[in-house]
């Protein structure tokens, strides 16, 4: 059997995970190590992480004001404003679809390039990959300013450019519809670091799983979609889990091609930027927690959503026993 | 013959792929060519709406021929004009009868008529044009204001807030790489009983959004006295973080078994392993953890503002790039220029980790 049939039934056969021992003597002894291994980050959720969290959570039963610093309990009232406020609705809304439309393209844009730049094909890789990734290393405010005067309706250079070849340029800012599109094109300039990850991936494919699969006159295509998606799969994971996540958050490009008004016509008023404008601008920190909370169950549903489907489509070489 | 069609045809293909790579990355990266040419252009240019979008100064001419006075008439009155050596007349572009244009030096401007020197030919006296001369369009030459560097790199104290900066980001990052890599590898090779719901847990900690935490975080930091000092900048990330402990752990997990095995049959107890078989297979991604902590804390702005307040000296880049860009916002060129030579280093230093993810794993230890 070549080491690409092989492959392919491991790839196969990961369904049936293997079934859990009972804890013996060893496997507790095995626990205490893992568990002295996890204690940096312990220590550091207790010491950093659970105070903040549980003091927001806190605040969600308040009507605590910034400004004024005063806090009152106010039970489940700030709970029941959430469900029915229309804007979290809409809000939630523009999140959700922009998720939809967003998602797919954070997700395949990455590894595309990423291929590209790891193909055998390619000269000035280094530099190429550099320049790729430069615009991740531009703080995304910058990214910002630099796409809202990249996209500026009558002076950007993008129109300026089309309309050299004939085409009128879209009202990229001030069209509600199109205002999506400008926020997808400069959000590729913030997908540089899942292209480094799927490349360190690529790296930790062995070579002889690309022989075999040659060797078992596999075209193009095929080793592609059979060794190397399975391969980075876990990296693929990793992406798709923080851009999900990324997206519920989806806050900085908003608020600043929008401005504080969330133009145009509050499309860009997304589930985050509501929770800001609320938190910090209205300062109702206590309304502002609950819709933060919120927030946090349903992308940590997603999230936990997300983990069970890896057993599907997520391919772990060092074996599935985990997850 | 069939190794020169071989070596032919990978020419193609590699010219082909590159030149397609080229032209997808020139568009690509086209919003960063407006932000360098803006770094490079001057104020005028910036707000002058007819100047063309390449950094470049309005062309002069030079006269340098023999004192000479010209006699012109305008709204049909007699006026003179002299032209000593070493004057200085704008360029611009004057469009003939059939609209060709014409690159000549403006000497003297009035409403409805303009009279102009033709430099190839100044010998043959004032060209009379008639139209605004506003609507002419003046003749740029490429100019770089390499000044506007040199400017931003006194005015914002550059080695100091280098210094700053990196004294957090290198701290942060070897906080960053030994407990994300111990905490991955717990998470990805023990099977220690609730770990699932620890990982979520973990994953947790960044979906809830940060700036919920920051007034409970910032209370916390003051109460134990470390406002005003790097300490929150650097120690919380000597505890791991749920993007790097998940980010390691997703390669740990591609690592196979079998290598941890052998080397604990031989001896290896689990620090042991973890520097010697499960480390070297992953120097890619640790790598790409450095790179990305690294320019995490090169650029974040808000945790170092808000704790380093009122410690101007403490501030690094990010911070003190926003404070200079506040006090010169109508001036987008500094505002460029600086944001620029804060991307030089890390471009430096991502070009240089590239061997690392250039790396492929040579061993497997899948064994046939």
């Amino acid at each position: 059997m070549t080491a690409f049939t092989e492959l392919t039934e491991v790839w196969r056969s990961r369904k049936h995970g293997l079934k859990r021992e009972k804890l013996g003597g060893l496997a507790r002894r095995e626990a205490w190590w893992g568990l002295l291994f996890l204690a940096p980050w312990v220590l550091g959720f207790l010491g950093f992480y659970l105070l903040p969290m549980g003091a927001s959570l806190v605040f969600s039963f308040t009507d605590f004001d910034l400004s004024t610093g005063e806090m009152q309990f106010v039970g489940l009232k700030n709970y029941t404003r959430l469900f029915i406020d229309p804007q979290v609705r809409k809000s939630l809304l523009i999140t959700l679809r922009f998720m939809i439309f967003a998602a797919p393209i954070g997700l395949a844009w990455p590894i595309a390039t990423a291929v590209l730049l790891n193909s055998k094909n390619l000269w000035g890789k280094r530099v190429l990959r550099t320049l790729y990734f430069l615009p991740s290393i531009i703080p995304v405010v910058s990214v910002a300013y630099i796409w809202q005067g990249f996209l500026n309706t009558q002076t950007g250079w993008l129109n300026r450019a089309l309309e050299a070849v004939g085409i009128p340029g879209p009202e990229w800012l001030t069209s509600p519809a199109w205002i999506y599109h400008a926020l997808i094109l400069a959000g590729l300039w913030g997908v540089g670091d899942a292209m480094i990850r799927t490349l360190a991936g690529l790296q930790s494919v062995p070579t002889e799983y690309y022989e075999a699969a040659q060797v078992d006159g596999a075209n193009q295509l095929h080793t592609f979609w059979n060794v190397t998606i399975p391969m980075i799969s876990p990296m693929v994971f990793y992406n798709l889990v923080l851009l999900v996540i990324g997206l519920f958050q989806y806050f900085i490009l908003a608020w600043i091609l929008g401005g504080p008004q969330s133009n145009p016509a509050e499309a860009t008023l997304f589930y985050n930027v509501y929770f800001y404008k609320q938190a910090f601008s209205y300062s109702s920190m206590g309304y502002g927690a609950t819709l933060a909370w919120v927030l946090f169950v349903m992308a940590m549903t997603v999230t936990v959503v997300l983990f069970g489907t890896q057993k599907y489509w997520v391919y772990y070489s060092g074996g599935n026993n985990n997850v | 013959m069939s190794s020169l069609t071989r070596s032919l045809r990978r020419f193609l293909a590699v010219s082909s792929l590159t030149l397609f790579t080229v032209i997808l990355l020139t568009a690509f990266l086209s919003p960063f060519s407006y932000m360098a040419a803006t770094a490079f252009k001057d104020k005028e240019q910036i707000t002058d709406p007819t100047s063309p979008l390449w950094p470049g100064r309005p062309a002069t001419y030079v006269y340098n021929g023999e004192e000479v006075t010209y006699t012109f008439t305008f709204q049909e009155k007699e006026d003179q004009v002299t032209l000593s050596p070493g004057d200085e007349y704008d360029m611009y572009q004057v469009p003939d009868e059939n609209g060709a244009m014409r690159e000549w030096a403006m000497i003297v401007k009035r409403r409805g008529v303009s009279f102009f020197l033709d430099p190839g030919s100044p010998d043959a006296g004032l060209q009379e044009w008639v139209g605004e001369w506003r609507q002419l369009t003046p003749t740029y030459e490429l100019s770089l204001r390499w000044e506007n560097f040199e400017k931003a790199w006194n005015d914002l104290d550059f080695l100091r807030v280098l210094r700053n900066t990196l004294v957090i980001a290198v701290g942060g990052d070897i906080g960053t790489l030994i407990s994300c890599t111990l905490v991955a590898y717990g998470f990805s090779r023990f099977r220690i009983p609730g770990k699932n719901l620890l990982l979520i847990i973990l994953i947790g900690t960044i979906v809830l959004p940060r700036q919920v935490m920051l007034v409970p975080t910032y209370a916390f930091f003051t109460r134990i006295g470390w406002v005003g000092s790097w300490l929150p900048l650097i120690i919380p990330h000597f505890f791991g973080n749920a993007y790097n402990v998940f980010l390691l752990r997703q390669y740990f997990m591609t690592i196979p078994k079998e290598m941890d095995e052998a080397a604990m049959i031989d001896g290896a107890g689990p620090l042991r392993t973890l520097t010697s078989v499960i480390l070297p297979q992953s120097i890619p991604v640790v790598t790409a953890v450095a790179v990305f902590h690294f320019i995490w804390a090169w650029n974040d702005y808000f945790e170092p503002l808000i704790y380093l307040v009122g410690r101007r000296d403490l501030y690094p880049l990010s911070v003190a790039i926003q404070f200079y860009n506040q006090q010169y916002v109508r001036e987008l060129h500094m505002v460029q220029a600086t944001a620029i030579l804060g991307l030089i280093l890390p471009v430096i230093i991502f070009f240089l980790a590239q061997s690392a993810f250039m790396r492929g794993v040579v061993v497997t230890g899948v064994e046939k």
